[in-house]
């Protein structure tokens, strides 16, 4: 088993939330991970990555090479396109969130946008701001985009509901429920659209 | 023993606490930071009462973990590149002092300049020195050679440096520990005259040093962290230092490469394990991650000898960091290519915080300024350096730690009238306050604004060592009361600011304006926290 990740988004919008979750699904089963983040100053609203590696065996790099990554994950759609050289022409696939954030004065017009990842070969495309209000609060978006990315992540559904238990454990059996249903949610969108 | 998921830098941390110091001093710096953070947060290191507040600077830092090795125990002064240029006269000097307590100097490089002014090597330091380097390549050599680098501290009686660069300081991975070494007693040096370098005394311990260095070379050939790899192709042989040996790996299916190679992690490189990869393959291939400083060595001035391959002459980019593919690219290997990047995307560069302080600083003082001609602004390192870019484009320098006021006084002196130093708080303690007393003395005609968010805001938030202080501060230094101003940078004082700012432009004489808010990041955490104890007082009492 070997899974090359890359997560995208701006600064502040939680992109480790989503690589702690499947950092602990991964040791969960007992697979090596690498994940090398961004910190410093990217951080202020810029644009940030990381790079997640999982495997059955020993990985070397901390970094994923160009055009091998298995997936790429992110929460902002221009963020998408910034690492879609990043991805495997023949097998990768595109999880984005449809939801700008704009934060920029020359910010392109959405619909360009999502038409450019529409060209890629393996896309999903979610409105994950929306399905996370249906599921309660806005705020579980995140974990939305995981549960649309989860089909393609080589770990078991189960050891992912264990790791957002883990990680949201400090916050409250409600904020548990709500990310368990807004990963069950973001699954099925996945699976109706594919 | 269970495997732990830690960055590069908790690793370091946790082979600190294990190795047995007895305290941690560091200034903030990406991306050194989060080794102290880590320290700071560990209950382990609290049972143990490790020492682990930030010091005012990487010099203080360093001054006060050299006072540690001098009573006998042991110390990890922890920075980021740049800040070993501020510590660098203790640190040259420790190596001519030696260490009692073992004594390990961590310096996290940023090649590419993600969170800095230069890209820096600091093994060069580490060989100005005259002292082993550790260079680590994954998270648990990071552990590993972190107790490693105590170890050889003590043995040898010289601090150690360790270098690490952003990718291994921010990358997480599984880390396995070992048993935890105790503190060290209390104990002098033998000699208590071996820290005072008078000429005669620094003549003996110098020629000391010097006598030291065959035996640091040996080591780094027995230890264990230099590891020379037989290949059947002898066509080319590869040096590959620190964390350059992953990318190297990554390029051969199971790790097999068909060359010989040598593995470097520990300085100085020991030259028979050179020699004989030298000796027996047609030329040389050096990957290094920062400058090429091994691959001068080898090549040498008249670069006369064989072949060698590196950054010197083109098969790898002389500057940034190094990745997978540069190395496949250097060894000739196919690459893989993914989509082509769209034209529509734009850059996305990091900015001041929505509802910063900095905002109504450089509001009020672009406006102020507005009847001068521009580039009067000196400014300094932390969040508002980001003021330069537009829409603010306030500031016209980022030179140094400190550089603000002193380069102020030289503009002011050389005609630059009104001139301005925009500086932070935790900025102003770290090198501000000497050039402050400079600009008295020269009854320099500048306005100096401090912005006092009451945090060390570019890094993450940790303290500053001004907080509540920097009216004393400036006082204290000499500055005339009337000049020293404070305003509320919020949009409401607009109008208020721009005439403070205006009055003291023009005063002929150093004026300092304080504009204190706090950052609005630390500010929410605290907000935040607050509103959880309440929940949980709730929840208790419900």
């Amino acid at each position: 088993m070997k899974k090359d990740i890359i997560l995208a988004g701006v600064g502040g919008q939680g992109i480790l939330t989503i690589a702690a979750t499947i950092g602990t699904a991964a040791l969960l089963e007992g697979l090596q991970l690498k994940q090398a983040e961004v910190h410093g100053m990217s951080q202020r609203g810029g644009d940030v990555q990381s790079h997640l590696r999982l495997s059955s065996k020993e990985i070397a790099s901390d970094l994923i090479p160009e055009g091998k990554a298995d997936l790429v994950i992110s929460i902002e759609p221009m963020e998408a396109l910034r690492y879609v050289n990043m991805l495997n022409k023949n097998s990768g696939w595109m999880i984005s969130s449809m939801n700008p954030f704009n934060n920029i004065s020359n910010y392109p017009d959405l619909e360009l946008i999502l038409n450019e990842i529409w060209k890629l070969p393996h896309y999903i495309t979610i409105d994950a701001n929306k399905v996370a209000k249906e599921q309660g609060s806005v705020k579980a978006a995140n974990i939305v985009i995981l549960g649309a990315a989860s089909p393609f992540l080589g770990l078991k559904y189960e050891s992912l509901e264990k790791a957002v238990r883990n990680i949201f454990a400090s916050k409250g059996e409600d904020i548990i429920k709500l990310n368990l249903k807004a990963l069950k949610a973001g699954l099925h969108y996945t699976e109706k659209n594919t | 023993m269970k495997k732990l998921l830690l960055l590069g830098d908790e690793a370091i941390a946790q082979g600190a606490i294990d190795a047995g110091i007895s305290g941690v001093y560091a200034y903030p710096g990406t991306p050194s930071t989060e080794i102290t953070e880590y320290i700071q947060a560990s209950k382990e290191a609290k049972d143990k009462h490790i020492k682990s507040q930030w010091s005012a600077n990487e010099k203080t830092a360093m001054e006060t973990a050299i006072g540690m090795s001098y009573a006998g125990k042991k110390a990890l002064v922890c920075m980021k590149h740049v800040g070993l240029n501020v510590a660098a006269d203790a640190f040259i000097n420790s190596s001519i002092t030696g260490a009692n307590g073992g004594l390990v100097v961590l310096s996290a490089d940023d090649p590419s300049m993600h969170s800095s002014q230069n890209e820096q090597d600091s093994r060069f330091y580490g060989k100005f020195a005259m002292i082993p380097i550790m260079e680590p390549s994954n998270q648990q050599e990071a552990y590993d050679m972190t107790r490693y680098a105590f170890e050889l501290s003590e043995k040898f009686g010289v601090p150690v440096l360790l270098r690490v660069t952003t990718r291994l300081a921010h990358s997480r991975s599984g880390v396995v520990r070992k048993e935890d070494l105790p503190q060290n007693e209390m104990h002098l040096p033998s000699d208590l005259r071996q820290f005072v370098l008078l000429p005669s005394i620094a003549r003996k311990q110098y020629n000391t040093l010097l006598g030291k260095q065959m035996a640091f070379e040996e080591d780094a050939e027995k230890s264990g962290y230099n590891t020379f790899i037989e290949g059947k192709d002898k066509s080319l042989g590869i040096i590959a230092c620190g964390l350059a040996y992953n990318y190297l790996i990554e390029n051969y299916e199971n790790g097999k490469v068909p060359f010989p190679m040598l593995k470097i992690c520990q300085y100085p490189a020991p030259v028979s394990m050179v020699k004989k990869l030298y000796d027996m393959v047609d030329e040389l291939l050096v990957l290094e991650e920062g400058y090429p400083i091994l691959e001068e060595l080898i090549r040498g001035y008249l670069n006369n000898g064989k072949k060698v391959r590196g950054r010197l002459d083109g098969t790898i980019p002389r500057a940034g960091e190094l990745n997978p593919n540069i190395v496949a690219k250097a060894l000739h290997l196919p690459v893989a290519e993914g989509f082509d990047i769209s034209e529509i995307l734009k850059g996305r560069p990091p900015l001041l915080c929505d509802g910063c302080s900095h905002w109504d600083s450089f509001n009020a003082l672009n406006e102020a300024l507005e009847p001068y001609s521009s580039g009067r602004v000196l400014s300094d390192i932390g969040c508002y350096t980001l003021s330069a870019l537009p829409p603010l484009q306030a500031i016209n320098s980022c030179v140094d730690m400190g550089a603000s006021i002193t380069m102020a006084i030289g503009a002011a002196e050389a005609g630059l009238v009104p001139a301005v130093a925009a500086i932070g708080d935790s900025t102003f303690t770290h090198s501000g306050i000497t050039g402050l007393l400079d600009a008295v003395n020269h009854k320099a005609p500048i306005t100096v604004l401090i912005m006092d968010n009451s945090t060390t805001g570019m890094t993450g938030g940790q303290e500053s060592s001004a907080y509540g202080r920097v009216e004393d501060i400036v006082k204290g230094v000499g500055v005339e009361e009337s000049h020293i101003r404070e305003i509320k940078p919020l949009k409401r004082f607009h109008e208020e600011n721009v005439k403070v700012f205006k009055e003291e432009l023009e005063y002929d004489g150093v004026s300092v304006i304080i504009a204190r808010r706090e950052c609005i990041q630390t500010l929410a955490r605290k907000m935040k926290e607050k509103a959880r104890l309440k929940r949980e007082q709730k929840e208790a009492s419900a």
